[in-house]
C-alpha cells in the first residue's frame, strides 16, 4: 500500500528567515456551535483541548484547535489519530448539528523561523506583525501574496502557515523570495 | 557658468570622488551629490529640451519639484526613463542621457516648432487634426505617436528585485523636516506607534539651508538631537528615502522606498512598496516655491532662489557668478545674502513689491547689494543660457528701465504648501489671502468611516512659514494624532523657534503686471509641457472655466512633474483673464501618486515565476514529466493533451479520444469543484439552488444539477452525491468551485441564516480520476476485490471501494458518453492511483487525455459546457435543459426570473447541434447572419457557434450553437460568414450526435 506524498516533498530554504515544508499533519474542519457546552465537551474529549477565542491558537499534547471563523475550527493532530478524533467528536456531538471532516490531504503546512519570520510574512499577508502585536498564539486567516493562507505563532517562535495544496509550489516560492538575502527591512526585531 | 565652489557643500564628502557620464561625457563629482547638483558644478546648465517646442532647459529646482531635469538613468536592462536629477543620488558609475532632442541636445531639429510657437497654441491639436476625418488615423495618429513621449522604453527585462511590506502604526508621519521631525516625536512621547518617512536621504527638509534657532540652538544642532531621540525610541520607525506616495480611503498609505537606487548592484531589492495601516496620518510634505511669470523664465540658468540657496549651501555649486534675484517676498532675500556670503556678486535685487521686504531686505542693503523695489523682470537675455536681464517696472506694461548682465537669475514667487497627500482623499483648501497661497482647511480633513478627520497637515505643508510657527504647528499635530489613536499627551510644550520679521508678500501672477502679448507668449507656467500665459489667458477666452477644462485644453500640469510648480500661476492667470476671485477658480483634483514611482514597485514580486499563483492538482509533476501540453483553466493548468513524439495537438487529442471510445483513457479531473453540504435543512437547501429537486435524491445516488443566480442565468453545473441522509457532495465546474461555495454561504448566512445546514469546500482534499471507456471497468476490477458491475453500482450511483489498496469513491459518472468510472482519494494517495491505473492499464493500451480531447466527446454527446454554451444571459431553458428544471418546486434561486416575459418568449437563441455541409469545423464564435441590417450597418445575425470541433469519432467537424428558435428549424441551412471572406453553410440539426439512448455508457 502507497504512503501519502506531501505536496512539498520536504523543501527548505534558508535566508532571512528559514523556510521549510513541514510535512504531513492530521487536519479536521470542524463546524457547529462553537458556544455550546456539547462543542466544548466534544473538543476536549477528543483533544484535551478548549474552544478557542477568536483569532487564538490553542495548543495540547494531543494538538491544535485554530479558531477560523464564528462557527469553524481547524483541528490539527497526528496524522493517524484523525479518524479517532472524528469518532470521539461524532460520539460527543451525536443529534447535533455539526460537520467534522477529514481535510489532512487539503493543505500543505510551512514552517517559518528565525530572525527574519516577521518581516518576511509581513511582505506578503496584510497583518501586523510587530513582535507587540502579533504574539503566540494567535491565528490569523489572510493572503499570502495571491493566495488565500493562515498562520499561527507558537510559544517557541515558529510560525506555522497553511494553504491549499495546489498552490503550495507558490506560498513556498513567495516565501523564499521574500525571505531572499539583502532584503531584511529592519522593523521587525 | 555654474561652478563648484571652492568651500561649502555641507552633504558633500569633498575627500572622494565619484565619476560619472552625462551625454557620454566624462564628469566628476563627490559623494553626497545629487546628479543635479553634479551636473551644475560641471557647468552642464542645458540638461533637456521641452515637451513641445524642444526648448532648451536647465536645472530649475533642487526637489521633488523638478520639472526640466528628466534624464534617462542607467544602461541595458537597468535603463530607466524620467528620472530627475535632482532627486537621483549621485553613485559612482552613474551613467545618464538627456531626452527629447534629435541628433543632440545642443543641437536639435524639433527646436524648429519653437519657429512656430505662435501656431502652436492651446488646443492647437484638437483643433488642427479634427479635419478630415480620416487623416487623424492615417496621417496624424501615427505622426503624433513618433514624436510624443519624453523618455525611451527599457528593452529588456529589469534585472533588479522589488518587493512590498505591509506595516501598521498608530501614526505616520510623511516628510522628515522639522515639523516631521517635532509631530513624531509629539506623538511618540504620548506613547503612540509612530512611522516617520522622510523622501530624501536627509533629516530636517530645508531648515539647515534657511538656518534659525530652537531653543537658543542652531536649529541643525536641535535636528540631530531630535533624531536621537528618535532613533532611541523603540516604537518610532524612520525611514529616509521613503515618500509618502498616496493617502487612501480607511487610513491606508502607500510609501515609495527606493532602498538601493543609489547603491545599484547590491543584494538589496531596488524599491519597496511600503502598504501602511495608519491611526492618523500626519502630512509633514513642507512647502514649494513657486516661479514668477516673466518673459524667457525658462532660459536655462533662471532657477527658483530657494534652489539657488540649496545647491551653494547643502552641495557647495553656484549657479553663477552674478546672480539677479527676483522676488515678491522676502524670503529670496535669503538667496542673496547667502550667495554674497559666498564671496559671490548679486548685480540687484528686483522686488516686485512697492514698498519692499522687511528685516532681511535691511540685512542685505547693509552687505551692500542693490536692492530695486517696484521692479521686475521684462525679459530675461540669452538663449541656451542666461546672460542677462532686462528690468522694468512691476506696475507696467514692460518698458525696459535698464539691462543688467548677469548669468543666473533667482526667482521666487512665494511658498506653496505641499498639499497633495492632503488632497488625495478629499481633504479641502483654503485660501489665504494674506500668505497668498491654499493651505489645507482643517474644518474639512479627509474622513474615514467614523465621519472623523483621519489626516493633520503639520509646518509649512499647512501653511506655517516661520521656524517657530512650524514647530509649535507640528507639535499640535502630532499631540493631536496621538489622542486620536487614544494616546493621551504629555505636557512638554513645543520647542521655541525663531520667529520672523517678515514683511507681507504681494501676489505677483505676471510680471510686469501689463506685460504685453508678445512677452506673455514668452512667460512659461508649465515648463515640461510648454504651456505660456498666453495659452491660458487663451483658454479662458475659448470659454474654458473650469480649471479642470483649461488644465487638458492647455495640457498645464499634465506633464510627469504634475505641474507642481505650474498649477498655482496657471489657476491664478485663469482667475485674472475670468475675472474672478482665485478660490472661486479653485485647484485641479491632487491624485497619488506624488511623484512618480516604479511599475516594479507595484508589481513587487509578482512576475516571472510568482506572477501568477499557478494552481496544481496532485498529478501534475507526472504530466509535466509525460508531455502534457497544459492550458490554464481558472489558475489551475491543466494538460491540454499529452503529444506523443512528433505528434501535433491535433494528432494528439484524436489519438487520444480513440483510445477512449475504443478501449480506456484516463483524465485527471482533481480539479472539479467538491463542496460538502450537511445538515437537517441541507436538502431544502440544495433545492434552493439548483433548479431540479435535490432533496428526493438517495443515499448512494448521484444527479446533475444546474445552479442559476437570482436573474435566472445559468452559472456552473456539476453532479450532485448524496452520501448519507444529511450530507451531500456537490461538484462544481473548475472555475466555479470558491465562487459556489461563496454563493451558498452567502444564502447561508444573509438570508437562510436559521437553516441548519454546514458547507465545506473540499475541492483539494480529493485527487479525482476518470477512467472511461470500454475497458473501464476490466481495469478497474484488476485492482480492486470489490464489486464494481453494473448490477453493484448502477450507472448515477456510487461506492466505497478499495482500488489497489487505496480507499475511494467511486462514481460511476460520465461525461464522455462511455462506460465512465471517477475516483475519489485522499490528494497524498492520487498519484499512486494515477500510476497504479497506467500500469494495469498497459493491456488495454491505456493513455491519459486531456481537457480538449474531453471538450470533443462531451460536444459528441451534446453535453453543455459552462462558459462555452454559457456566457452569463443564457438560462438553461435556452440549451434544452427543462427536463432538469423541476416543475413540482415551490421555488429555486433563479425561477421567478425564468417567468418574465423576456425569458420565456419563444424567439430566444436556443441550442442546436450544427453540421457543416463540407464537413468542415466551423469557427468557434462565427455568428449566422440573417437578412438585412441592422441601424449601425451591421449584418443581422440570428445565431452563433458556441463550441466547435473535429470530431474524430465522426469523422468531420461538429459544433454546437444558439440559434434563433433553433429547435423549430431542424434541417435547415445556415450561413456563418468567415474572417477570410468566405461562407461556411451549416445544417441544424439535433445537438446529441453520438449514442443518443446513452447505450454506451449505461453498461
Amino acid at each position: 500500500m502507497s504512503e501519502a506524498v506531501p505536496p512539498l516533498g520536504g523543501a527548505r530554504f534558508n535566508g532571512l528567515a528559514m523556510i521549510e515544508d513541514a510535512g504531513l499533519m492530521g487536519m479536521i474542519t470542524l463546524r457547529g456551535d462553537l458556544a455550546s457546552a456539547a462543542m466544548k465537551a466534544a473538543v476536549k474529549t477528543a483533544l484535551g483541548l478548549g474552544i478557542p477565542d477568536q483569532r487564538q491558537a490553542l495548543s495540547g499534547e494531543g494538538g491544535s484547535a485554530l479558531w477560523m471563523s464564528p462557527d469553524e475550527l481547524l483541528l490539527i493532530c497526528a496524522r493517524d489519530g484523525v479518524a479517532q478524533v472524528i469518532a470521539s467528536l461524532e460520539d460527543a456531538l451525536a443529534g447535533r448539528h455539526f460537520l467534522a471532516l477529514n481535510v489532512s490531504d487539503a493543505r500543505a503546512v510551512i514552517r517559518v523561523t528565525g530572525a527574519g519570520a516577521r518581516e518576511t510574512l509581513a511582505k506578503l499577508c496584510p497583518v501586523d506583525l510587530a513582535p507587540g502585536t502579533f504574539t503566540p498564539g494567535m491565528v490569523r486567516r489572510t493572503r499570502l501574496g495571491q493566495i488565500p493562507a493562515a498562520f499561527w505563532l507558537d510559544g517557541r517562535g515558529a510560525f506555522h502557515l497553511i494553504c491549499f495544496r495546489s498552490v503550495a509550489d507558490y506560498a513556498f516560492g513567495a516565501l523564499c523570495d521574500a525571505a531572499a538575502p539583502g532584503g531584511a527591512v529592519g522593523v521587525h526585531g | 557658468m555654474s561652478t563648484r565652489l571652492a568651500t561649502g557643500g555641507r552633504r558633500l564628502d569633498r575627500s572622494r570622488r565619484v565619476a560619472f557620464t552625462f551625454n557620454g561625457k566624462r564628469m566628476q563629482g563627490h559623494p553626497g551629490d545629487t546628479l543635479a547638483s553634479a551636473l551644475l558644478a560641471n557647468d552642464q546648465m542645458l540638461v533637456g529640451r521641452s515637451f513641445k517646442y524642444h526648448r532648451p532647459r536647465g536645472i530649475v529646482a533642487s526637489g521633488a519639484e523638478e520639472p526640466n531635469a528628466l534624464v534617462g538613468l542607467g544602461e541595458g536592462a537597468r535603463f530607466e526613463p524620467n528620472q530627475r536629477a535632482t532627486t537621483t543620488e549621485l553613485f559612482d558609475g552613474l551613467s545618464c542621457i538627456s531626452q527629447n532632442h534629435w541628433p543632440s541636445l545642443e543641437t536639435d531639429i524639433g527646436a524648429v516648432n519653437g519657429w512656430f510657437a505662435r501656431f502652436l497654441p492651446a488646443g492647437f491639436y484638437y483643433k488642427m487634426f479634427i479635419h478630415p476625418r480620416p487623416f487623424w488615423k492615417h496621417v496624424y495618429e501615427p505622426f503624433i505617436r513618433r514624436s510624443a513621449g519624453l523618455g525611451k522604453v527599457p528593452n529588456p527585462g529589469d534585472p533588479d528585485r522589488y518587493e512590498h511590506f505591509h506595516f501598521f502604526c498608530d501614526v505616520a508621519v510623511i516628510g522628515g523636516g522639522v515639523a516631521g521631525l517635532q509631530a513624531a516625536l509629539a506623538a511618540a512621547e504620548a506613547g503612540a506607534r509612530v512611522l516617520l518617512m522622510e523622501q530624501t536621504a536627509h533629516w530636517g527638509g530645508r531648515a539647515p539651508v534657511d538656518g534659525g534657532a530652537v531653543e537658543g540652538q542652531p536649529v541643525v544642532d536641535w535636528i540631530d538631537a531630535t533624531l536621537a531621540r528618535l532613533q532611541d525610541m523603540p516604537h518610532v520607525t524612520l525611514r529616509n528615502r521613503c515618500m509618502g506616495a498616496g493617502v487612501y480611503d480607511h487610513g491606508y498609505l502607500l510609501g515609495y522606498e527606493r532602498v538601493s537606487d543609489h547603491a545599484p548592484g547590491s543584494d538589496a531589492p531596488r524599491h519597496r512598496l511600503w502598504r501602511i495601516r495608519a491611526g492618523q496620518i500626519v502630512t509633514a510634505t513642507g512647502a514649494i516655491e513657486r516661479p514668477l511669470s516673466f518673459a524667457g523664465n525658462d532660459v536655462p540658468g533662471v532657477m527658483l532662489a530657494s534652489a539657488v540657496r540649496d545647491y551653494a549651501v547643502d552641495y557647495g555649486v553656484s549657479a553663477g557668478d552674478r546672480t539677479v534675484v527676483v522676488t515678491n517676498n522676502d524670503d529670496a532675500y535669503r538667496t542673496a545674502i547667502t550667495l554674497k556670503t559666498l564671496g559671490l556678486e548679486i548685480p540687484a535685487i528686483l522686488d516686485a513689491r512697492q514698498q519692499g521686504g522687511g528685516a532681511l531686505a535691511e540685512e542685505a542693503r547693509g552687505m551692500g547689494i542693490r536692492v530695486e523695489n517696484g521692479k521686475g523682470i521684462a525679459k530675461v537675455k540669452g538663449g541656451r543660457r542666461v546672460t542677462g536681464v532686462a528690468i522694468c517696472a512691476q506696475a507696467g506694461e514692460g518698458a525696459v528701465l535698464e539691462e543688467i548682465g548677469c548669468d543666473a537669475v533667482a526667482m521666487s514667487g512665494g511658498w506653496s504648501p505641499v498639499v497633495h497627500l492632503w488632497s488625495h482623499c478629499g481633504g479641502k483648501l483654503i485660501w489665504d489671502e494674506a500668505l497668498a497661497l491654499f493651505r489645507p482647511d482643517p474644518a474639512q480633513p479627509p474622513r474615514g468611516a467614523d465621519g472623523a478627520g483621519f489626516v493633520l497637515a503639520a509646518g509649512s505643508a499647512n501653511g506655517a512659514l516661520s521656524l517657530g510657527a512650524v514647530l509649535a504647528d507640528a507639535h499640535a499635530a502630532g499631540q493631536a494624532a496621538a489622542e486620536a489613536t487614544g494616546h493621551a499627551p504629555g505636557a512638554t510644550p513645543a520647542p521655541q523657534g525663531t520667529e520672523d520679521t517678515e514683511a507681507p508678500i504681494a501676489p505677483v501672477w505676471l510680471m510686469p503686471q501689463g506685460a504685453r502679448t508678445a512677452l506673455r507668449m514668452k512667460s512659461w507656467l508649465d515648463y515640461q509641457n510648454d504651456v505660456k500665459v498666453s495659452d491660458v489667458q487663451l483658454a479662458a477666452r475659448e470659454g474654458y472655466e473650469s480649471v479642470e477644462h483649461a488644465k487638458r485644453y492647455t495640457t498645464l500640469g499634465m506633464a510627469t512633474d504634475q505641474g507642481k510648480l505650474s498649477n498655482i500661476n496657471g489657476l491664478a492667470i485663469l482667475s485674472d483673464a475670468l475675472g474672478q476671485p482665485i478660490p472661486q477658480t479653485g485647484t485641479t483634483t491632487f491624485r497619488p501618486p506624488y511623484t512618480p514611482i516604479s511599475f516594479a514597485a507595484i508589481a513587487g514580486a509578482a512576475r516571472g515565476p510568482l506572477f501568477q499563483p499557478v494552481r496544481k492538482t496532485p498529478i501534475h509533476g507526472w504530466h509535466e514529466a509525460n508531455g502534457a501540453d497544459f492550458e490554464p483553466v481558472g489558475q489551475w493548468h491543466r494538460p491540454y493533451c499529452f503529444p506523443r513524439g512528433e505528434e501535433g495537438r491535433h494528432e494528439a487529442v484524436n489519438r487520444e479520444i480513440r483510445q477512449t471510445r475504443e478501449s480506456v483513457g484516463l483524465l485527471d479531473a482533481s480539479t472539479l469543484g467538491k463542496i460538502i453540504v450537511k445538515g437537517p435543512d441541507a436538502g431544502r437547501f440544495l433545492d434552493m439552488l439548483y433548479t431540479n429537486m435535490m432533496s428526493t435524491l438517495k443515499p448512494g445516488r448521484c444527479r446533475y444539477g444546474l445552479m442559476c443566480n437570482e436573474n435566472g442565468f445559468l452559472m456552473d453545473d456539476g453532479v450532485v452525491v448524496r452520501l448519507d441522509e444529511e450530507t451531500f457532495l456537490c461538484h462544481t465546474t473548475t472555475g466555479g468551485a470558491e465562487a459556489i461555495h461563496g454563493h451558498m454561504e452567502d444564502w447561508l448566512q444573509c438570508e437562510w441564516w436559521d437553516w441548519k445546514v454546514h458547507t465545506a469546500n473540499v475541492t483539494e482534499q480529493y485527487a479525482q480520476l476518470a477512467v472511461a471507456g470500454p475497458n473501464a471497468r476490466k481495469l478497474l476490477q484488476k485492482l480492486s476485490n470489490d464489486d464494481l458491475s453494473a448490477e453493484a453500482l448502477p450507472f448515477m450511483g456510487w461506492t466505497e471501494a478499495r482500488i489497489s489498496g487505496i480507499p475511494a469513491r467511486v462514481h460511476r459518472i460520465s461525461f464522455t458518453g462511455e462506460l465512465s468510472f471517477e475516483l475519489a482519494v485522499p490528494a497524498g494517495r492520487g498519484l499512486a492511483l494515477w500510476e497504479a491505473l497506467m500500469v494495469a492499464g498497459e493491456e488495454f493500451g491505456v493513455m491519459p487525455y486531456g481537457t480538449e480531447a474531453m471538450h470533443v466527446m462531451r460536444a459528441e454527446k451534446g453535453f453543455i459546457m459552462i462558459g462555452d454554451e454559457t456566457d452569463g444571459t443564457v438560462i438553461p431553458q435556452d440549451l434544452g435543459l427543462d427536463w432538469a428544471i423541476s416543475k413540482k418546486k415551490h421555488d429555486y434561486i433563479g425561477k421567478r426570473a425564468q417567468q418574465r416575459a423576456h425569458m420565456a418568449d419563444p424567439n430566444r437563441w436556443k441550442l442546436v447541434g450544427l453540421e457543416t455541409l463540407d464537413g468542415s469545423v466551423l469557427p468557434d464564435g462565427a455568428y449566422a447572419t440573417a437578412p438585412g441590417h441592422n441601424a449601425n450597418g451591421q449584418r443581422n445575425t440570428q445565431g452563433r457557434v458556441t463550441s466547435s470541433y473535429h470530431s474524430p469519432t465522426l469523422g468531420r467537424g461538429i459544433a454546437m450553437g444558439l440559434v434563433h428558435r433553433g429547435p423549430d428549424r431542424m434541417g435547415e441551412v445556415l450561413e456563418f460568414p468567415t474572417l477570410d471572406g468566405g461562407i461556411l453553410k451549416a445544417r441544424i440539426v439535433d445537438p446529441v450526435i453520438y449514442d443518443k439512448d446513452g447505450e454506451k455508457q449505461n453498461v
